[in-house]
């Protein structure tokens, strides 16, 4: 939740109103897949994420994939902040918070101590023998203040599967960068100027770090691809030790777009190559999203607030130019062109 | 139960693994480092069977225990120093959480300089943590700390810190008993969280609270704190009962020496108090009446106990090897906070001391206690401000001009 959000005070939350959903979800053929059942959420509406918002869609997608065994560790951000106005909660699984930087030990802790459960043969313990061990963090904890935190946890082996909700950047504190934030994005703390285009730094490349730590199974996705991104949390949790999910979550507060274009801004991100869709096991690239007919980088960045001052100057153009040539050198590396 | 001449580091370990923790999770810092190592080697042993966390870090060994308490799990970590300053950011919230972790501090200095010796600046700058903290005299009482302090953080809801001081304990060998795993199951039956993460019964912890709730989630900590009296006296009382080993007065808060007839009183933490001890038989030997009271536990602060030991004197110095910069010790102040409703207040006087490992002597103790004594009918609004804190190990001749006086 953006500050000014928290700062009006939007104290309750709206009624939820059924009628809307059915409507919506008759719009599609395939709209069962993705139907929730809200009676038995793991992530309930009525939170009070913004309307649109990319990481919100990914915590239902997330938790409703994992099921009900599972226990979900959660550091400060916007999820933390809107799923958990006390003495309200939007998580009908097991949920912890504990500080921004240290979501992967707490979540080696609750992984050891159920280990730990179960080699002493705990009988209260004994149905959780397959507990799903979620973290579910964004970018900013992930990339930066929680990486050493990540690290350990990766090294040691835990079997914690690790989504990264990606919307590039500290939203919960009003619009920061984050070392996930793209070139030529401006944030409250890249702002765009006469002497500025934003971020000038390259996106931190977490996959590549996770897989470094010999993670085994590491993976980006998309919002805009719900079975993609399920069947990735799917094989996160399958696999037994650490897994690293890092999905695009457009935010439309962040990134200045209309809240019905969520998903839209996750198509394009990978219709742009931008944001390139692939797997990788045991350090190598297994499997990657082909782009056909890949679009100009333009298609996706004029879309946006966050770059808007990349249009109509020499300075931005060069800065657009640029973001392609990186875009392009990425596709043929990943060889998602097809 | 069998005694044996025992490092200090050793000691805490047997102990630890004696009340059995789920998890244990902790980073080597000096001089709390053979804690560690100790539970690493009984580990490897087979005679730990939970689980032992070789942690990357304090910051992530008490959000891990943190974690494993939430889990349900019985935990343990220790540390010292900037590693405690490491942990600072999660254990603050454990207390809030009501998570019991038991942690044990091999009290130090923190940098800067850079030293490795012991005095308690580390623990009392996380007073406000929400922690229970002991204070052990001797190695016996560090691996008894150890025992009670997962009996009442459990039966509380909160963390606690047992202290023991830095290499005068850690690196000491003593004669100790260290309780049987049999005897510690009446003592400290297997822990039955109240809330735990249970995957079946889904909770939400930690959550975020507006304005309208922190101050009561604020509220019962303190609360709780202020009422641990109790289970701390039922847990000395029990430790006895079934250890037979007896802790002070005052239901275990306490511990005084010589005290009943005193003019004068010396208050000290941890084991200077077995110095001090000795310097005030030898006082008494000159004629001095001066009597010792050591508190065990420094949070919750016990005040009550304090007043009612205090009451009768008429000066009080406190050897304190703590210091609140640009303020003063801060046992002393919180000491001072507690005497001031009294209608016969004592002089009350801040010796700063012993920071980072500086000896203090029998002798130093024996002075300061004469000292002491010769003023102790001064009222305490008529005593020289310059006189209620004093710094009797400075080295005026290594101090910059700008302080030098
Ligand atoms: C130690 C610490 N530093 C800073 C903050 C302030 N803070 C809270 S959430 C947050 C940003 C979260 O960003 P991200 O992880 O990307 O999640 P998002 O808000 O985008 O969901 C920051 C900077 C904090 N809570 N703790
Ligand atoms: S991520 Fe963006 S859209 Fe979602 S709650 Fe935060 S600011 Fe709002």
């Amino acid at each position: 939740m953006a500050t000014d959000q928290l700062e009006d005070g939007s104290d309750e939350p709206d009624e939820f109103d059924d009628s809307d959903k059915t409507e919506a979800a008759d719009e599609f053929d395939d709209a069962d897949e993705f139907e929730f059942d809200y009676d038995d959420a793991g992530f309930a509406p009525g939170h009070r994420a913004c309307s649109g918002c990319g990481p919100a869609i990914v915590a239902r997608h997330v938790v409703d994939e994992a099921g009900e065994n599972t226990i979900v560790v959660n550091p400060t951000g916007c999820m933390e902040v809107v799923s958990s106005p006390f003495p309200e909660s939007a998580w009908g699984v097991s949920w912890i918070h504990n500080v921004f930087a240290n979501a992967p030990g707490v979540a080696s802790g609750v992984e050891a101590a159920y280990r730990s459960f179960s080699r002493r043969g705990r009988e209260e313990f004994e149905d959780h023998e397959d507990v799903n061990f979620i973290v579910f963090a964004g970018d900013g904890a992930t990339f930066d203040i929680g990486m050493r935190s990540l690290s350990g946890m990766f090294e040691r082996g835990h079997d914690v599967l690790y989504v990264c909700y990606d919307n590039e950047a500290y939203m919960n504190t009003g619009v920061q960068r984050s070392g996930s934030t793209p070139p030529g994005a401006h944030t409250t703390t890249t702002p765009s100027g006469e002497y500025s285009t934003g971020e000038d730094a390259p996106k931190k490349d977490m996959p590549a770090i996770a897989a470094a730590h010999g993670v085994e199974y590491v993976a980006t996705a998309s919002i805009s691809d719900p079975i993609d991104f399920r069947k990735k949390v799917s094989r996160g949790l399958e696999v037994d030790g650490p897994a690293y999910v890092q999905v695009l979550s457009p935010c439309p507060v962040g990134w200045g777009f209309d809240g019905s274009e969520t998903i839209e801004m996750g198509e394009l991100a990978v219709e742009t190559g931008v944001y390139p869709i692939y797997e990788m096991e045991h350090g190598e690239v297994t499997s990657a999203k082909t782009v056909r007919d890949r679009k100009p980088v333009e298609a996706y960045l004029e879309r946006q607030d966050r770059f808007s001052h990349l249009f109509g100057g020499d300075a931005g153009e060069e800065t657009i130019e640029a973001i392609q040539a990186e875009i392009d050198a990425q596709a043929e590396d990943l060889g998602i062109d097809g | 139960m069998a005694r044996e001449i025992m490092k200090g580091t050793d000691a805490v370990a047997k102990a630890v693994v004696s009340a059995d923790p789920d998890v244990v999770s902790a980073y080597p810092i000096t001089p709390q480092t053979g804690i560690v190592e100790g539970i690493a080697d009984l580990a490897a042993q087979g005679a730990y069977d939970g689980e032992f966390l070789r942690i990357d870090s304090e910051f992530n060994a008490a959000s891990s225990v943190i974690g494993a308490s939430a889990a349900g799990a019985r935990t343990f970590t220790a540390t010292s120093s900037n590693g405690l300053k490491l942990m600072s950011e999660p254990l603050f919230t454990a207390a809030g959480m009501r998570l019991p972790l038991v942690l044990a501090v091999a009290n130090r200095s923190i940098s800067a300089p850079l030293s490795i010796w012991n005095d308690h600046t580390d623990a009392m700058a996380e007073r406000d943590a929400g922690l229970v903290q002991l204070y052990a005299e001797d190695v016996q009482e560090a691996v008894d700390n150890t025992l009670i302090a997962f009996r009442v953080a459990e039966e509380l809801k909160l963390p606690v810190m047992s202290n023991l001081d830095g290499f005068v304990l850690t690196h000491v060998q003593e004669p100790v008993d260290v309780p049987e795993p049999e005897a510690i199951e009446e003592f400290l039956p297997r822990y039955e969280p109240e809330h735990t993460l249970d995957p079946s019964d889904p909770k939400t912890m930690g959550a975020y609270a507006r304005p309208e709730h922190w101050t009561e989630t604020t509220y019962v900590p303190h609360e709780v704190l202020l009422q641990a009296g109790d289970a701390i006296e039922r847990a000395t009382a029990e430790f006895e009962d079934v250890f037979g080993r007896s802790y002070g007065d005052a239901g275990g808060l306490l511990d005084t020496y010589r005290l009943g007839d005193a003019d004068v009183a010396l208050v000290v933490l941890g084991s200077l108090a077995g110095t001090t001890k000795d310097a005030v038989d030898r006082a008494r030997e000159d004629g001095i009446r001066v009597g010792v009271v050591r508190p065990r536990v420094f949070r919750p602060f016990p005040g009550e106990a304090l007043r009612e030991a205090l009451g009768g004197v008429e000066a009080v110095g406190v050897l304190e090897k703590a210091i609140s910069p640009g303020s003063g010790g801060p046992l002393t102040m919180e000491l001072k906070a507690e005497l001031y409703d009294l209608p016969d207040r004592p002089l009350v006087r801040n010796y700063v001391l012993g920071l980072a490992g500086r000896d203090v002597t029998v002798e130093d103790v024996r002075e300061m206690s004469a000292e002491l004594y010769a003023d102790a009918d001064v009222p305490p609004h008529q005593a020289p401000t310059e006189d209620r804190e004093i710094w009797p190990q400075l080295r005026e001749d290594i101090l910059p001009e700008e302080v030098s006086h």
